[in-house]
């Protein structure tokens, strides 16, 4: 979480607008920013990665879901300032050129969504049970993804779509 | 949100000398920041300077001493909680405590210091009510959408106390280190947890220059054997409507030690001794456990619409008890 520097001295920063750097999906961002930035609004209204929604900006929809590290958060309760020594990664840094991630493949093959809004959510908290363990049974596929609201009630194919993936994978 | 400033310190001493600023609580503490945000953007709290102590890695870490005690650094998440193997196999009742709170996200940015100064879910304290628990004058879950609200009553406020991890480390007999301008201090956490007054209107007992850095929970208490028992309205991503820790340790076929306490029933987790009493010197059998059940709802003065919660803490009671020991089945 923090900079590898065991002597890094405390930084103190205004209210007002400063500079920060993030590392997004691979790639070194600077933006001016309040200390009260969330995450989520630095990607959305600062570098235009509108993937991540906001829906409650509560941490009580899941929708917002990026990767810290390979840790599915919530970027709503996330203060863009306090990212800048972690890999962000955001649903427009899942595909690879014309190749889709794994996961968003299985998503369309299982027809895992309706709407869409609360998918790129979806597919990192799959993304991040994955990394941690490729081979998860429908326990562990359920509590991982049981931090992502669908209100249009995909969970069947979403949990179908975690099965193939987690069959594919052994 | 109101605009802050902002600082990032390295050391639980860096933070301390940057509380010390003496500007009357208007500096708080960030770690995983999931209550915090909320309360933030809800306007409950505009402090003008905020300090993120994420970057204290030494206080970050899960430590089991050479004399069995457990060490838990602060900023330990909720996740690693979960994920620890050692405390899967030397302490379920911590890690089941855990498992079915908030979701993933949350768990892997809550840490184990935040959940103990998280504040109420009472929808009157978080909604545009001028509450007494925010310096209002009536406590509106008395005689209003009181579902969820306690069943002990502690005084002015009504609000349940919403952690599943602080009744478990009321169980666990766990102190909390906290440390201040004036040095450190030891106290139970069921001391620092304490039900709102009219001067603290908070359900927590700490200075705006201190700072919690660790919980230790003693080699007795893990001695035995626990679980953690949630009943929720729904299967996931829910408070508890109520949670029941148990953690009992048996010697030559007798209980020695027996915690049990409840979340979401009270201001704050809420132990039931006279139900520990009953049980300790006996042969556990499923009519004492009922016993001891009995025993721990006396008391309980529900309000309009949360009776159901007398039953199910019972209940809860009773299962906990029995499954601690080893003995619940469908059957009894």
């Amino acid at each position: 979480m923090s900079s590898p520097s065991s002597n890094a001295a405390s930084v103190s920063t205004s209210a007002s607008t400063t500079t920060i750097h993030l590392t997004v999906n691979g790639r070194t961002r600077t933006l001016s920013v309040e200390p009260r930035r969330t995450l989520l609004d630095a990607l959305r209204e600062d570098l235009h990665l509108t993937g991540a929604k906001p829906g409650c900006n509560m941490g009580q929809c899941g929708a917002c879901t990026v990767l810290l590290d390979g840790e599915a958060v919530y970027s709503c309760l996330a203060l863009a300032i306090e990212c800048q020594h972690q890999a962000i990664t955001t649903i427009e840094g899942l595909a690879h050129d014309d190749q889709l991630d794994p996961v968003q493949q299985a998503f369309i093959d299982h027809d895992a969504l309706q709407c869409g809004f609360c998918t790129p959510g979806q597919v990192l908290a799959l993304k991040s049970l994955l990394l941690r363990d490729p081979h998860p049974d429908d326990d562990a596929i359920e509590r991982a993804m049981a931090g992502n609201l669908c209100r249009c009630g995909a969970y069947p194919k979403i949990l179908a779509a975690a099965r193939s993936l987690a069959g594919r994978a052994s | 949100m109101r605009p802050f400033e902002h600082l990032t310190v390295q050391a639980a001493d860096e933070a301390i000398q940057a509380l010390a600023g003496g500007d009357g609580g208007n500096t708080r503490l960030i770690a995983g920041g999931t209550d915090l945000l909320p309360l933030l953007k809800d306007g409950l709290v505009n402090p003008g300077r905020l300090i993120d102590i994420k970057p204290a890695r030494a206080l970050r870490h899960l430590t089991f001493d050479a004399d069995g005690s457990l060490r838990i650094g602060a900023l330990t998440t909720l996740a690693e909680i979960e994920r620890s193997s050692q405390l899967a196999e030397r302490l379920p009742l911590l890690r089941q405590s855990v498992v079915d709170a908030a979701t993933p996200q949350l768990r892997a940015m809550a840490t184990v210091g935040g959940n103990l100064l998280q504040r109420s879910r009472c929808w009157y304290f978080r909604g545009p009510f001028d509450c007494w628990l925010k310096g209002g004058t009536v406590c509106y879950m008395r005689d209003g959408e009181n579902k969820y609200a306690a069943i002990f009553d502690q005084g002015p406020c009504r609000s349940a106390h919403p952690s599943d991890l602080a009744p478990a480390l009321v169980a666990l007999d766990a102190t909390v280190s906290i440390s201040g301008p004036a040095g450190s201090r030891t106290t139970p956490v069921a001391e620092f947890l304490a039900p709102p007054t009219n001067d603290e209107r908070v359900e927590y007992r700490l200075r705006p220059d201190e700072m919690v850095t660790e919980i230790r929970i003693p080699a007795e208490a893990i001695a035995g054997h626990g679980v953690y028992l949630k009943a929720m309205d729904r299967r996931a991503w829910a408070f508890a409507l109520v949670g029941a820790a148990a953690q009992v340790t048996i010697l030559d076929g007798k209980v020695a030690r027996a915690r049990l306490v409840f979340s979401a029933v009270a201001n704050v987790p809420w132990r039931a001794t006279a139900a520990e009493a009953l049980l300790v010197g006996q042969t556990l059998t499923p009519d004492l456990a009922a016993q001891a059940a009995d025993a721990a709802i006396a008391g309980a003065s529900p309000l309009a619409h949360n009776g159901y919660k007398v039953p199910l803490a019972r209940e809860l009671a009773r299962r906990a008890i029995l499954a601690a020991a080893n003995l619940w089945t469908e059957t009894n």
